[in-house]
């Protein structure tokens, strides 16, 4: 029963991280891209005025989706053209089981893995599930009875077998490091330090199959330079061109939620997953009599920035707008200003005094942040890259694919294994 | 931006061909773009839009506007050589007796239908009297009806040059 309790909580912790970060990923990609071509982005939708820069936009766009037209277009086949977009995002879903996002939480003695299922297979599980969301792309494409949709799911397909390929074998290479399938041993060895200062992250023993994995895991997400089967240039927008209303919201959304499991994979695999580095359980342990006033203290710092950022924002553009948008300014320091406060309240209930058990809860604390910390870095790195590199030519990918990745993913394999059998 | 064009079929170099290194280096620019931009947020170049408007050159064709005499009739007299001009066919003119004798004629009506028109400036040059002018720089013409864009002679003729609608 407890086992069912504590599994049901920890879906709903993941699935709310998820859904979370997909609207503010939306707002990163369209506020990102236009810092990087010098635009200000969107700034318009609001609520009473509060706009916080653009995040107030996924909402609007939920809203409009969710009231328009879903148009069926006529010559499809209707099971399969319903059930793609479900299948995309419910496969996009799935591989989180097997993620750890922390190492455990202590409740009343007992010890919580974090992590929804430790399989022995997980890292096999991983890549079986990741293949899996081309199917929903394939049904989508080939359903929608139109050329552009079809060519997008073969080229989906395509770059699928060729780039998962490379995948697998720069995943090998990791799995003769670290010895296990299984994820959580995966992140766990990652927490040892390397000749004693080094941490022994994936990425370090493996610097070669962690830079073809993600290149492979952008081919996966099919994100930039790698977006042929969206391709909007020569296929309008490619497999889920005929979709419309909530149908292509959940495309869209399985875009992002694609995104966060790409990141999270690469966070596991190759860059510790929730492992601080040089900053062990044991160590947070010990000196959470430290390190917890430090945090709020920091906290209570940043929020005396902000409220003064923001403060100078109120008192430079008073009336700049003659509307409601005035007042966010004055709105969001009194945001911080409660913020910090809040970090000041606790603050005062001596925190340097916490106990064995907040020393623990501080420490899992810590390494879901670390861990989510990664994760959004990653997600950030994916749209970074999107909107710096141009689209490869089908040719190219398909070069990249078979005769650079993968001769430079089996000798990776092949010198991994000498290293590890004579070492 | 270093004049260095790499031409169709150019040779790359072999750094160049290893893909990371310039990976990295384009990396490095849009994320300077970034921060310039977060530290900045002002000096973007954005036009904020319906708030903002950009200068235009003041040759620039914008909405039509009939000018008036000093009496305030429309200086138009009818000559029907605007539309006549006109390559979209969108003048519609009807004209009438002027009270005055020494004025042939004035326009009963004058409408253009702003949605058929190209904005070629053909009718603002045929115009023996400089009576009918595009100098509003008025470009942002929205309405919710095809009729809203059929513009009849008091519309033409309470046209400012401002650009204020
Ligand atoms: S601008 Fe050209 S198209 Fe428009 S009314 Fe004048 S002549 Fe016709
Ligand atoms: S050309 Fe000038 S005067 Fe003649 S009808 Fe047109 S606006 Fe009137």
């Amino acid at each position: 029963m407890d086992l069912v309790l504590t599994t049901f909580l920890k879906m709903a912790f993941i699935l709310a991280v998820i859904l979370g970060l997909v609207p503010v990923l939306i707002w990163a990609e369209r506020k990102g891209s236009a810092f990087i071509q010098d635009r200000t982005g969107p700034n318009r939708a609001g609520i009473a005025g509060i706009r916080l820069a653009g995040l107030i936009h996924p909402i609007a766009d939920v809203l409009k989706l969710l009231f328009k037209e879903d148009v069926r277009p006529a010559g499809v086949h209707r099971v399969m053209y319903a059930l793609a977009p479900f299948l995309v995002f419910f496969v996009s879903l799935l591989t989180y089981a097997v993620i750890p996002f922390g190492d455990y939480l202590e409740v009343g003695g007992r010890r919580i893995p974090l992590v929804v299922a430790d399989l022995d297979v997980g890292i096999l599980y991983v890549l079986a599930i990741a293949s899996l969301g081309t199917y929903g792309i394939v049904m989508g494409g080939w359903a929608s009875n139109n050329k552009y949709t079809f060519l997008g799911a073969v080229r989906s397909t395509s770059q699928m077998i060729s780039y998962e390929i490379s995948m697998g074998l720069a995943l090998m290479g990791l799995l003769l490091v670290s010895e296990s399938l299984r994820l959580t041993d995966v992140v766990a060895g990652q927490g040892q330090l390397l000749w004693g200062f080094l941490p022994r992250w994936g990425v370090v023993v493996q610097p070669l199959g962690a830079i073809l994995f993600m290149t492979a895991a952008f081919a996966e997400t099919n994100r930039n330079p790698f977006d042929l089967p969206e391709g909007e240039s020569e296929l309008v927008s490619g497999y889920h061109l005929e979709y419309s209303s909530m149908k292509f919201a959940l495309f869209f959304m399985a875009e992002y939620t694609n995104l966060v499991v790409a990141s999270a994979l690469i966070a596991t695999l190759y860059f510790g997953g929730w492992n601080i580095p040089w900053l062990s359980r044991a160590v947070i342990e010990a000196r959470a009599g430290v390190l917890l006033p430090a945090l709020l203290a920091a906290h209570v710092a940043v929020c005396a920035l902000a409220a003064a950022l923001y403060l100078r924002r109120a008192s430079r553009e008073r009336g700049k707008f003659g509307d409601a948008r005035d007042r966010e300014p004055g709105l969001m320091a009194g945001v911080c200003v409660v913020a910090g406060l809040a970090g000041l309240a606790a603050l005062a209930l001596r925190p340097w005094e916490i106990g064995p058990a907040g020393a623990s809860l501080l420490a899992t604390v810590l390494q879901v942040g670390a861990f989510v910390g990664k994760v959004v870095f990653f997600c950030w790195f994916f749209i970074w890259v999107r909107w710096t590199l141009p689209r490869f030519r089908y040719d190219q990918l398909m070069h990249l694919g078979w005769k650079v990745m993968l001769p430079l993913a089996l000798a990776n394999l092949v010198v991994t294994a000498v290293v590890a059998a004579f070492v | 931006m270093n004049g260095k064009v790499h031409g169709y079929g150019g040779k790359m170099t072999l750094w160049e061909r290893l893909y990371l290194g310039e990976i990295f280096r384009g990396l490095g620019i849009t994320i300077r773009h970034v921060i310039r931009n977060l530290l900045h947020t002002g000096d973007m170049p954005t036009v904020q839009y319906p708030e903002e408007h950009r200068a235009y050159s003041p040759r620039f064709r914008g909405r039509h506007r009939l000018m008036k005499r000093e009496d305030g009739t429309p200086r138009c007299v009818a000559c029907m050589m605007c539309s006549t001009a006109c390559p979209a066919d969108c003048i519609h003119i009807v004209a009438e007796e002027h009270p005055d004798p020494a004025i042939e004629k004035a326009p009963a009506s004058f409408e253009i239908d702003l949605l058929r028109c190209v904005y070629c400036g053909l009718c603002e040059e045929a115009c023996p009297c400089d009576a009918i002018r595009m100098d509003t720089g008025i470009y942002d013409l929205a309405a919710d009806s095809r009729e809203k864009f059929w513009v009849d002679k008091e519309f033409l003729l309470n046209n400012t040059t401002d650009g204020t609608r």
